[in-house]
């Protein structure tokens, strides 16, 4: 320990405070860059996230790649369609559509409508249920009421109706009406959250500062209650994929001019009976892949995020 | 005897001497069950660069006195119900909340019981105490980094530089509760509200963190209000001293005057219950019974179940400590209950009672009692 560092008055504060220069030195992690480390480790959830990586980028870039369009029809018009060759990998269906085209088209839909829609809901539930949180009183009350309603109406009939009324078969409507009726969830969430953050010690002491209601909530609050709601979203991903493949499949969904992985599934119905099997084993494959590799990045997730979970 | 104090206010300080002036403050709390009175007419005053010591037992309203000042309290469910809280002779009570906000951290600053909860986790050390500078002093954000290094240094901290890239669960219980008080005195308050600081640390570190505000004290000429139950603080770091009970202040002056002659028997059993080292192997002495149930206050005195004193008009008369310059103990033995006289020779035959228990095991004897004694 040098001499330089004295505190005023006798320096008997600092030699006690003073470590050595090593453990200063040491890099400092903020709880982000420890979770990071953490996720790092989990194998399952990085080979997650490299399946869905996959996935979206044959979401972007995939339609560049593939040699055939899926409106267009590449085989030949036959009932039962052919079956995977070299040509056709993932074989046809028995409009002469290439499945291995309609299979990586797919992606592009399923995987916009799951990840968008997660991005709407997250937005609406963190904002509802951190001022409902945050306020609570007749504020948390009204909102929470709001929420209620939404969860006693059965979620799969409002969405049927919902995309039978408004929607127009596209991407967005469907985007739409399932960001804004799954956020109920997210908000729920949150609002626990905060409720108990918002009697934390270090909340009080960022008031005793005089720092602001809108900084406390979302700057000083937000970030410790977001653990969770990140875990949240990655799961209401994946099962707004598979939404949107069942609402495709029974024809409340995505329009037939377009391919999504629903779409081929429902296109599927009547072949399974007759054994032609790849029409809906590619596509049905693709699914529970992303599915299953979203579910996987949400269970490292939930273990990077949480403090207490330390190697 | 008579013992004749004066109250510090009457030793006659001009009122520009008087920095915070709380007046018969009542803070309730509306609960399911009723209503608890945490703070039932409360009034003290802290003077420019000096420190008040506010003493007392557990759940006796210290701590929401502490926030009431501050105005942490959630209201609902807490109420102001009366009372003046005069900053430099300014009612902050009647502050709308936008003013108010400019006053925390800014004129009033305040350092938490809990130096390991009191940081947010996910900032660096730096982040917390720049944003308290960069709220109220018009400053760039390199400037608010250099004062808020400036600070740790002051609060002892090596190699600030560093420091103040570091996150909260990098430092130590001692450490953290140095950045809570150079977060708190990064702008430079006029009143500094610590509670409890110590309480959460361990012995040697206690009398660092003590010995470090108090020569930031000197230094910057902060006023302060230590909320603290251990008198060996209080003796150590304060000038006047306010004794509260169940939400009262049952007792004030200055120090030596409270803790060399406490004239409420509870100040005499907080004294008495200090364990000494004379008295290794007996049992601790300690105010017997429990503080009263907030819903269910006794009438008359509220210490009178515990009180070895306690006489006729404790039972129905509540001896409130009068502030108009009036007496400094809420204590009918103290000051003469109307229509009653003191029992002199009860009192007499108490405090001799007291003093043979206490040689008898050599227990330290609080100085009023042996005062008592020697004039016999």
């Amino acid at each position: 320990m040098t001499t330089e560092h004295r505190a005023p008055g006798g320096g008997t504060i600092e030699d006690i405070v003073a470590v050595p220069d090593n453990e200063v030195a040491l890099e400092s992690l903020s709880q982000w860059q420890l979770a990071r480390r953490r996720f790092r480790k989990h194998r399952l959830a990085l080979i997650g996230l490299f399946i869905f990586g996959f996935m979206v980028f044959l979401a972007v870039f995939g339609p560049l790649i593939v040699p055939f369009n899926p409106m267009f029809l590449p085989g030949a018009i036959k009932a039962g369609g052919d079956q995977p060759s070299l040509a056709h990998l993932f074989g046809t269906d028995a409009n002469g559509r290439d499945v291995f085209a309609m299979t990586i088209n797919g992606a592009r839909i399923s995987v916009a409508v799951g990840l968008f829609s997660m991005i709407i809901a997250g937005v609406a539930g963190v904002t509802v249920g951190a001022v409902a949180g945050y306020f609570g009183g007749w504020v948390d009350n009204v909102l929470m009421r709001v929420v209620d309603v939404l969860f006693a109406i059965p979620f799969l009939f409002i969405i049927l109706v919902s995309s039978r009324f408004f929607g127009k078969g596209d991407v967005l409507s469907l985007v739409l009406i399932f960001g804004l009726l799954s956020w109920p969830l997210i908000a729920r969430l949150v609002r626990a959250s905060f409720l108990s953050l918002r009697e934390a010690d270090f909340v009080d002491a960022a008031r005793a500062v005089g720092v602001g209601d809108r900084r406390i909530a979302f700057r000083h609050i937000l970030p410790n209650a977001l653990g969770p709601v990140i875990v949240a979203m990655t799961l209401l991903m994946a099962s707004n994929i598979v939404l949107e493949s069942f609402v495709s499949f029974l024809n409340f969904g995505i329009s037939e001019t377009q391919i999504s992985w629903g779409n081929a599934l429902a296109n599927a119905q009547g072949a399974l009976s007759f054994g032609d099997w790849w029409w809906a084993f590619f596509p049905g494959m693709a699914i529970a892949l992303t599915v299953i590799a979203v579910n996987f990045v949400g269970d490292g997730l939930r273990d990077a995020l949480d403090p207490r979970s330390r190697e | 005897m008579t013992v004749t104090l004066d109250r510090p206010a009457s030793d006659a300080p001009p009122r520009a001497d008087i920095l915070l002036d709380v007046q018969d403050l009542r803070t309730y709390f509306h609960v399911m069950d009723g209503t608890v009175k945490a703070v039932d007419g409360v009034s003290f005053s802290v003077r420019r660069g000096e420190t008040l010591g506010v003493v007392g037992e557990s759940g006796c309203g210290k701590s929401v006195t502490a926030l009431t000042i501050m105005r942490l309290l959630d209201i609902p469910p807490a109420e102001i119900a009366s009372g003046r809280i005069l900053l430099e002779g300014k009612d902050i009570l009647r502050l709308p909340e936008e003013q108010m906000r400019h006053l925390r951290g800014n004129e009033i600053a305040m350092i938490f019981q809990e130096p390991m909860s009191s940081l947010n986790p996910v900032f660096t050390v730096g982040n917390q105490i720049s944003e308290a500078v960069e709220l109220h002093l018009k400053v760039k954000h390199k400037e608010a980094v250099e004062r808020s290094i400036e600070a740790l240094r002051l609060v002892g901290i090596a190699y600030p530089e560093r420091r103040i890239k570091q996150y909260p669960h990098e430092l130590s219980g001692g450490q953290r509760q140095r950045v809570m008080i150079a977060m708190a005195l990064s702008c430079e308050p006029k009143l500094l509200i610590a509670d409890e600081p110590t309480t959460a640390l361990d012995v040697t570190i206690q009398a660092q963190i003590l010995e470090l505000i108090r020569s930031i004290q000197q230094k910057t000429g902060t006023a302060l209000m230590l909320i603290t139950h251990d008198l060996g603080v209080v003796a150590e770091m304060v000038n006047d001293v306010v004794v509260m009970y169940a939400g009262r202040v049952v007792e004030h002056g200055t120090v030596d005057e409270v803790l060399l002659q406490p004239k409420h028997p509870y100040t005499e059993g907080l004294l008495a219950s200090i364990p000494s080292k004379g008295m290794r192997g007996q049992r601790l002495n300690v105010i017997k019974g429990a503080v009263p149930n907030p819903f269910n206050m006794p009438k008359g005195c509220n210490f009178s179940p515990r009180c070895p004193y306690q006489f006729e008009p404790c039972l129905d008369l509540d001896p409130h400590v009068d502030e108009g310059g009036g007496p400094a103990a809420a204590c009918w033995l103290w000051k003469q209950a109307p229509g009653y006289s003191i029992p002199a020779r009860l009192h007499e035959a108490q405090v001799r009672a007291a003093l043979r228990a206490a040689e008898a095991s050599q227990v330290e004897v609080s100085p009023v009692l042996a005062v008592e004694a020697a004039e016999e």
